[in-house]
């Protein structure tokens, strides 16, 4: 065999070798049978069930665990119900629930309103998002029941945020907004 | 705003500019390094330094280069302040105050120009006189309530959204929203454009020059080979000639190199052991990188920068992730919460810069981001035009990159909340990633390797008190690693 033929084999299985490297798709396993679950995962693609997925609503006239009906409905006169309604939060714990709140206000709110409640957050700034009123704004007169309101159902252009805080946090997101309306009026 | 106002010839002589300015700075380069040289010899040569005659010319030229940039910013400038100033000369509002007022408060659910959760408001008041707006903005729903029935045909219109009343704004602040909805829309294409455009034309011009010194670089070194190739032939014929014995030929005599290696036990023992250990580390190699999937960089269904998201808008990771907090998977956002912007921003803008040139050669332009936003709507089932949900939802197969096997147990909240460890930590620089790939190995030598590095964060964390004080008596140090405090043990991960 002469050398050429020798060296174009070795660059040939080469070749083979980084090709099988393919950034779409994954490495080969020892052992799938370890590494896959046998149970469905989350978010998995299922076809016999709804939607063919795995990730479901919970059945209907059934609530999630750890998760309580509001009470109050998505309408004009829900939001002035609601406008009355106290925070059921203790009083005593204030401190710890406005950390929390704010916290989580940093993480879900500051983006668009602000980390002072001014309405000047940075997808404001960098003109993404326009027109989010401060909490300030005599017309609005915002109170920890409608702010509660506003993040369980969302309010216009924003979405609710239900999903992505629980009561207690929604609660504790509410008293913050509070807080910063006042230093924002003082 | 006037990259299109150029017209041919202008773009011809700027780009020719470039070009020429590329190429001039290179000579300058030259030049100088000359300079320098004849400075250091010149007692030795006594030479005489002679200007770049070109140069003056050159330095004329990119600054006509520039002014021709600028002039047409400057005009268009001074044309906009123009039509500005005449605008708060006609009307008795004044649009740019207008604008910032209607940036603050209408422009959450109102637009110039498309359907919003509200109507569009350009040339509102060709369609509804002064009065009627007047009272509208200072309180809607008395007036719905009242009957009226435009407003209540609006009202239906939209959903039966109630628009916020607004008593606060003065009837001058009225008059400025409403010069500014009345202007003609005026769509300033930002100076940006017109350079990034002219810097693609230098570093076009010089890559051209860069590779045209390649070139000649290639084609000396193919002279030279083929210069030593011919020289060796003729030395070699000389030789034949004068019938000197080549030692190539010499050595063919003797016993071929392979059969003396054959016969040398030592040497093909310690050869033999030389080719295992090699085998035994490729193999060892290969083997473990079985499995190991760093890198992986799936194609999703949904092209989504987190570049953009996470980097250049600054949204925390726990926004979309928010289950990462409370729970053991970090889910993949529902597209709901992509909804709760998306609702609003139906176009991608980009950067006030523009897109660099890097993202163009990857085709990453406005269009195609405004493309991929619109297959979030296809997928949830927005309807643009109308702004509402048609109800005709798709999952979005999305491709999953992190997935550890089913054997390892690993929990989120326990790292996110608990300890507090940033996002980049386990999964890289993801602020910067235009498409999302595996950082880390996420092999066990990986994560142990952290547990035995890191400090275990008990401050203000109850659940530690007892069995820190225990545990850091028992080691006699002060912090505890993740690995001191049980974090090896097989049962923690493998049950």
């Amino acid at each position: 065999m002469s050398s050429l033929s020798k060296i174009g084999i070795v660059l040939c299985s080469v070749l083979f070798v980084v090709s099988c490297s393919d950034k779409n798709n994954r490495n080969y396993q020892f052992m799938p049978d370890m590494y896959e679950s046998v149970g469905y995962e989350a978010y998995q693609k299922v076809d016999f069930l709804p939607n063919g997925m795995e990730a479901g609503l919970p059945a209907e006239h059934t609530i999630a665990r750890g998760w309580m009906p509001y009470g109050i409905e998505n309408t004009i006169e829900g939001k002035e119900i609601a406008r009355e309604n106290p925070s059921p939060l203790d009083a005593s714990k204030q401190e710890e629930n406005l950390k929390v709140g704010k916290e989580m206000y940093d993480i879900y709110c500051g983006i668009c309103h602000g980390d002072k409640g001014d309405g000047q957050g940075d997808l404001v700034k960098r003109e993404k998002i326009l027109g989010i009123p401060s909490y300030a704004d005599p017309a609005r007169n915002i109170t920890v029941g409608s702010t509660y309101h506003a993040i369980y159902y969302g309010l216009n252009s924003m979405g609710s945020y239900a999903g992505q805080l629980d009561i207690e946090e929604r609660w504790q997101v509410a008293e913050y907004v509070m807080k910063l309306k006042q230093d924002l009026t003082k | 705003m006037h990259y299109r106002s150029l017209n041919i010839s202008q773009i011809k002589c700027i780009v020719y500019f470039c070009h020429q300015f590329g190429r001039g700075l290179e000579r300058v380069y030259y030049l100088h390094t000359k300079k320098s040289c004849q400075k250091s010899d010149r007692n030795i040569f006594n030479m005489k330094k002679v200007p770049y005659r070109n140069l003056i010319s050159r330095i004329l030229g990119v600054s006509l280069v520039v002014v021709l940039l600028l002039s047409n910013s400057l005009h268009a400038k001074e044309t906009a302040v123009l039509q500005e100033s005449s605008a708060v000369s006609s009307g008795e509002g004044d649009p740019v105050k207008g604008k910032q007022l209607f940036n603050q408060n209408c422009a959450a659910c109102h637009s110039l120009t498309k359907k919003m959760t509200g109507p569009p408001l350009a040339g509102i008041t060709e369609k509804h006189d002064k009065e009627w707006l007047y009272a509208w903005i200072k309180n809607s729903s008395a007036m719905i309530k009242a009957g009226d029935a435009a407003a209540v045909k609006i009202y239906n219109e939209y959903n039966q959204a109630a628009m916020t009343a607004f008593p606060t704004l003065s009837d001058q602040e009225l008059e400025d929203i409403l010069a500014y909805t009345d202007a003609p829309p005026v769509t300033p294409k930002p100076v940006a454009g017109a350079e990034a455009g002219a810097g693609a034309g230098q570093v076009q011009s010089s890559g051209i020059s860069n590779e045209l010194i390649l070139g000649a670089l290639v084609l000396v070194f193919g002279l030279l080979v083929v210069m030593l190739f011919l020289v060796n032939t003729t030395l070699r014929r000389i030789a034949e000639a004068n019938g000197v014995l080549l030692e190539k030929e010499a050595a063919k005599k003797g016993t071929p190199i392979w059969k003396a290696f054959a016969k040398n036990q030592f040497l093909v023992i310690v050869f033999v052991i030389f080719l295992l250990l090699n085998g035994a580390y490729f193999a060892y190699g290969y083997m473990m990188q079985v499995g190991v999937d760093q890198g992986y960089a799936p194609i999703q269904p949904i092209h989504y920068s987190h570049k953009i998201h996470a980097g250049d808008n600054n949204i925390e990771c726990k926004y979309c992730h928010s289950s990462a907090r409370v729970s053991k998977t970090s889910g993949i956002p529902s597209l709901n919460v992509c909804m709760n912007c998306h609702k609003s921003i139906d176009e991608y803008k980009g950067n006030p810069e523009g897109p660099s040139a890097e993202d163009l050669a990857n085709g990453y332009t406005n269009e195609f981001y405004t493309k991929e936003i619109q297959k979030l709507y296809d997928a949830v089932g927005w309807d643009k035009e109308n702004q509402r949900y048609t109800g005709e939802t798709k999952p979005v197969e999305w491709v999953r990159v992190h997935n550890l096997p089913d054997f390892a147990y690993f929990n989120h909240s326990q790292h996110v909340s608990v300890a507090g460890i940033e996002c980049q930590t386990c999964h890289g620089p993801v602020e910067e990633m235009e498409v999302m790939y595996q950082y880390a190995p996420l092999t066990m030598g990986w994560c142990i390797n952290c547990h035995r590095e890191t400090d275990v964060k008990v401050e203000g964390n109850a659940y530690y008190e007892k069995i820190h004080e225990e545990l850091s008596k028992k080691y006699g140090v002060e912090k505890l690693t993740a690995a001191q405090m049980g974090g090896l043990e097989c049962g923690k991960c493998h049950y």
